[in-house]
């Protein structure tokens, strides 16, 4: 059932020129920054006179590519997030899915995974145009893996905080105007405390915890952090579409 | 006849606010039940917390046995409901939205193509299969909301104003339609076209201000209208007095020209020595019919209790 729902959002993405301008815009914007990777590379390299300030292909490109793509998916996602439930809302579709045999839990689900799997065609798509480095150079697979790990992780975060956003409003462009912020905000929570390293907003920042795996290291601890956040917000809004059935 | 639904004390608070209050009522398989009352009665509240919607404050509905607010997945199988406002994705052709539609209801795979054939071929879409939803005139934009009500056969279908601002001739369609409906499933059709009830409805149920103030089958309603007045021309108008003496009567009231509409005491008066006596007593009876209540006084009457 969640399968059904997800592969509906997949669709309704598809069948508008939204997601067709998203995927384009962002192919364009991850292409411009591998193409400058790739262009810079030996130029730096050649200036680095300390081996110790010398780095393989693979973290060089790779760190120009996934250093952008926090940034660029902070604005995507909210612009596909935005609709999912804001949009039904301001339809009055809702009925139709609640007067189906699923649960609003299943509801929820189908539309964030629905969303997520579209997010993750994008990271995938990253990781297979980086993995084209490997024609010419012998690349390190393993430092692309944890990226494309985090940054799964990453862009599933935006769409929770996308999907609740969403389902506050009934005005699409509000739902990604407030997730753009909320996200923005606890991307860079642990700047407003820089001088306290020990000061609780970093273990709360979003990119404090993407950075353990943009440096390819794949911790627990991370991966925990991002499946609370994650289910947090699907929880806060499986409970606000609750709220629809109770109190009307 | 099997029941199919039953709803019991149902009650809906929004606030301090009664939108519906303690309503009782049950639905026979192979039943169209008709849903009258003025805007703002509680026809819509009724008929969300029938689907599972909205949360109850106090009652139970059961679906084919089935409690809708402990297993709300089996009952709602056997719902088809289209909302007042048609729940359609606009972006999406007739024939996706209803494959959408048929994968909600756990249609198997194998069956998807076959039942949305049928429900096309019901709803008169079958040439409308391939047009985008955002581009259908209205008529059709409700024939696809009531296709995806009806798509997976269920027991129940209920439709909420379901003729609101089409034109006459897909007036006459959609309550074609929701007769054959009807003779297969049970369904509830909320209106506040009265005349529409007669025509489509084998029962009827008006509800006010939350409250269920009439409830049975149209013959009840038409007797309810009949009554027990005449419309009676006379040329020489007799007095109230010397009509009492001759019958039992309650109460004339003079209508235009020389007509009157004449209540008697009782519901069985008889009209042949009605007419005897009138013509004996030289009264220059020249008409006499049935008073029939309008529906629409009928209704006004009812609300107005």
């Amino acid at each position: 059932m969640i399968i059904n729902i997800a592969s509906k959002e997949i669709k309704s993405f598809f069948v508008t020129p939204m997601g067709w301008i998203i995927l384009a815009l962002i192919t364009a914007a991850f292409g411009t920054y591998y193409l400058e990777g790739v262009n810079s590379y030996f130029e730096v390299m050649s200036g680095a006179i300390r081996p110790a300030e010398r780095v393989g292909v693979t973290i060089y490109v790779g760190q120009t590519v996934y250093g952008a793509a926090f940034f660029l998916m902070l604005f995507a996602v909210p612009l596909m997030s935005m609709r999912l439930i804001s949009e039904e809302r301001r339809q009055q579709t809702l009925p139709f899915l609640f007067s189906a045999p699923v649960s609003i839990v299943e509801i929820v689900l189908g539309k964030f995974f629905g969303l997520f799997a579209f997010l993750a065609l994008m990271v995938v798509y990253i990781f297979l145009m980086l993995s084209t480095l490997n024609i010419w150079a012998d690349i390190d697979f393993g430092y692309l893996f944890s990226n494309t790990f985090g940054l799964l992780l990453l862009v599933g975060s935006f769409a929770a905080i996308g999907i609740y956003f969403s389902s506050l409003t009934s005005q699409p462009i509000i739902a990604a105007i407030l997730s753009f912020i909320f996200a923005f905000l606890l991307l860079g929570l642990e700047s407003y405390f820089a001088s306290q390293p020990n000061h609780w907003f970093h273990h709360v920042s979003l990119l404090k915890h993407f950075q353990t795996f943009s440096r390819g290291v794949i911790s627990s601890k991370d991966i925990i952090y991002f499946l609370l956040f994650i289910s947090t917000f699907i929880v806060l809004t499986i409970r606000r579409l609750d709220a629809d059935r109770l109190r009307g | 006849m099997t029941t199919t639904l039953k709803a019991l004390g149902l009650t809906r608070l929004f606030g301090p606010n009664k939108a519906v209050n303690n309503v009782s009522f049950e639905l026979s398989k192979g039943e169209v039940l008709g849903f009258l009352g003025p805007n703002g009665a509680g026809k819509s509240t009724t008929m969300r917390m029938l689907t599972g919607n909205l949360a109850p404050t106090d009652g139970q509905v059961e679906i084919c046995g089935i409690n809708i607010i402990e297993e709300p997945k089996l009952a709602k199988a056997n719902i088809g409901y289209l909302p007042e406002m048609r729940p359609l994705y606009k972006e999406f052709r007739v024939n996706e939205f209803l494959r959408i539609a048929a994968k909600l209801h756990n249609i198997p795979a194998k069956k998807i193509n076959s039942s949305i054939d049928i429900a096309m071929e019901k709803c008169g879409l079958t040439h409308m299969s391939n047009r985008l939803i955002e581009n259908l005139s209205n008529g059709y934009q409700q024939r696809v909301g009531i296709a995806q009500a009806i798509i997976h056969n269920p027991e129940i279908v209920i439709l909420d104003e379901p003729t609101v601002g089409l034109d006459p001739i897909q007036i006459r369609e959609i309550r074609k339609l929701i007769k054959e409906i009807g003779k297969e499933h049970s369904v509830i059709l909320s209106t506040h076209i009265l005349p529409e009830v007669e025509i489509v409805c084998d029962r009827v149920q008006i509800i006010d201000k939350g409250n269920l103030v009439f409830h049975g089958s149209i013959d009840d309603l038409k007797q309810q209208r009949r009554g027990n007045k005449l419309l009676v021309g006379f040329k020489k108008t007799p007095t109230l007095k010397k009509l009492q003496s001759l019958f039992d009567i309650v109460k004339i009231e003079k209508q235009e020209d020389l007509l009157h509409v004449i209540q008697f005491k009782n519901l069985d008066f008889d009209m042949e020595k009605f007419i005897q006596v009138c013509v004996k007593e030289k009264l220059g009876l020249f008409q006499v019919s049935p008073h029939i209540t309008s529906l629409e006084d009928t209704f006004v009457q009812l609300t107005n209790k």
